[in-house]
């Protein structure tokens, strides 16, 4: 089934033949992160595709993955291109190095999550929280709910994890 | 005959300044063009075929890039009287200019056409905003898209950002060192009558200019425009009844890409890009190294663009990109200009055609600049750099074109004259 919603008055589709972006995204609005694990080679990867970007495999098990990481790096959008995004900036994109498979399968390599900065309900971050944020920050994923079989991955300051004392940000601020 | 050991087969040796560019052409470079894709590639491909002194009978293949911004090479060839042995218009932007070259190159010694001519036509600020806003901007985001478009993730700087704010994490790259190539390409833009922008900026103004996707202010970023361009390549052998001293090709690398091109950085370090992997075809195979090389195209959508690529291309050591650009040699006069006619953070967003046709200019030592032209028909040198003067550098010999799509995709070009 074709997926069709509307976030932030931003039309979302995902065509029913997408069998990858529809699995995805039905975990996510479980609130339930989950990759594929190559069935051969075991690594898990990120964004959804259809062969092991390592071994080639063409199968794969959906597998939950652990939602925590540290911004490796980040950008904050002043001047928004999409109208969905011009009343809501400033705002950011993190790319965000989950703990899981960190430095694996050699020291260059990652899985790296990209989302917004996001309150714990999935709202995106007022600017205040926006000055908080940096690499080295922790964070734990939440899920902005889009409609049924779809929810956004997001990221939000993890609580309960100790924060580095100043997470490095952009010099000129 | 054997070929030499160390040919690397994508750009044999043996086909080094086998094949040249001739000519070249463009229209003005304007914000409101008021023409179609089709009039503008028209007029560029004119232009080029002109200044080459070839007609419509000595082209018989055409080569474009686009994406779906453009007009196909079967109705300019049309329009021109222009019959096609061979045509290909293909999806890209930037790093498309030195792969179509090396596509020529490859359909000429197959036989397949013997004179090529390649072009770029945009309305990149009228029709459709090459950064994005508009009618791009509105689609719906669809299937793979949903992992970037949904985050507010779309435009060339929103997409480039992760890696030029790692850099200045990893090498403490300043933001006054990176908009040192603001300030140089804009002086070079005060010297070239059709940049769309001549004025010269300072440091202060390009970190004060308004922010726009932090790392990247207003003045980082180059300035969408309507034009069109146009180099022709043929064979060197032929070059030399045409116009002009012809710019021999040395070496080419079309597309060439970090593992992982699907834009989300899982291969590190994000802060290298393509040039670290297409230095090793373009030097080899140019028979050149960095040192060698007297003026350089680096490829300028951002400031953060051409520094980059000047660290993996090896004109300076990773990490001292921000250094190198602001010490002086990037500059006229200095040892290694580059993006002499203002690139396209000054002259005009063509998707990398404008500083190749500026290297083939500054090659037969021609730059269109302000000097004076002498009783000869030809313009008279001056070497003065100041604002309004002269843009030639001095005794050229060998260039360097850095193309490039994003951080995972670049394409490279060596000419030398010929």
């Amino acid at each position: 089934m074709s997926i069709r919603a509307n976030y932030l008055d931003m039309p979302l589709t995902i065509d029913d033949l997408d069998g990858e972006n529809l699995e995805y995204f039905r975990h996510c609005a479980e609130h339930d992160f989950h990759l594929q694990q190559c069935d051969e080679c075991k690594l898990l990867r990120y964004p959804p595709t259809t062969a092991c970007p390592w071994c080639t495999c063409l199968t794969s098990t959906w597998t939950k993955v652990e939602g925590k990481g540290a911004v490796y790096s980040y950008e904050e959008v002043r001047h928004g291109i999409q109208p969905a995004f011009q009343a809501r900036v400033p705002y950011m994109v993190l790319l965000v190095e989950l703990d899981t498979q960190k430095g694996k399968p050699t020291e260059h390599e990652s899985l790296r999550v990209v989302a917004n900065l996001t309150t714990p309900d999935g709202v995106l971050a007022p600017p205040d929280t926006v000055r908080q944020v940096g690499i080295g920050s922790r964070m734990r994923m939440v899920f902005s709910d889009v409609g049924p079989g779809i929810s956004l991955p997001q990221w939000t300051l993890d609580e309960a994890a100790p924060q580095p004392a100043k997470p490095w940000r952009y010099p000129q601020e | 005959m054997p070929l030499p050991a160390d040919t690397d087969a994508t750009t044999p040796k043996y086909l080094r300044d086998k094949y040249a560019i001739v000519g070249v052409g463009e229209t003005t470079y304007t914000r409101g063009s008021g023409k179609t894709t089709r009039a503008m590639g028209t007029f560029a491909v004119r232009a080029a075929m002109q200044d080459a002194g070839l007609k419509p009978g000595d082209i018989d293949g055409m080569l474009s890039y686009s994406g779906n911004d453009s007009t196909p090479s079967p109705f300019l060839a049309g329009d021109l009287g222009i019959r096609l042995n061979f045509f290909m218009d293909v999806n890209g932007g930037g790093s498309s200019t030195e792969a179509l070259i090396g596509i020529a190159i490859g359909i000429m010694e197959a036989g397949m056409c013997k004179c090529v001519a390649i072009f770029r036509s945009m309305n990149g600020y009228s029709q459709v905003r090459i950064g994005g806003t508009g009618a791009r901007s509105a689609a719906p985001v669809n299937g793979d898209a949903l992992h970037s478009r949904a985050y507010g993730w779309q435009s060339a700087g929103q997409m480039f950002a992760p890696t030029f704010m790692r850099h200045m994490y990893e090498y403490g790259t300043k933001p006054e060192q990176v908009a040192m190539v603001k300030v140089v390409h804009s002086e070079h833009a005060s010297n070239n009558p059709k940049a769309f922008y001549k004025k010269r900026y300072t440091v202060d103004d390009v970190i004060n200019s308004r922010m726009i996707c932090k790392p990247l202010h207003l003045l980082d970023c180059c300035v969408e425009t309507d034009n069109a361009t146009c180099i022709i390549v043929t064979r060197t052998e032929r070059a030399r009844d045409l116009r002009h001293t012809p710019a021999l090709i040395r070496g080419v690398v079309g597309r060439c890409s970090k593992p992982r091109t699907d834009m989300h950085y899982q291969h590190g370090p994000i802060s290298r890009v393509a040039g670290y992997y297409a230095k090793d075809i373009l030097w080899p195979n140019s028979g050149v190294g960095p040192e060698d090389i007297d003026a350089v195209g680096a490829y300028d959508a951002f400031t953060f663009t051409s520094m980059l690529q000047l660290e993996d291309y090896g004109f300076c050591k990773k990490g001292e990109g921000g250094e190198y650009v602001s010490s002086g040699i990037t500059r006229l006069g200095g040892k290694r200009p580059q993006n002499t006619s203002g690139g396209h953070l000054c002259e005009g967003y063509t998707h990398g055609m404008n500083m190749v046709i500026e290297n083939v200019r500054q090659l037969r030592h021609d730059a269109d600049d302000y000097c004076p032209i002498g009783p000869d028909g030809k313009r008279q040198h001056t070497f003065d750099y100041r604002e309004g003067g002269c843009r030639q550098v001095r005794n050229i010999e060998v260039t360097a074109n850095l193309g490039w799509a994003n951080p995972m995709t670049g394409s490279a070009m060596v000419m030398r004259r010929g």
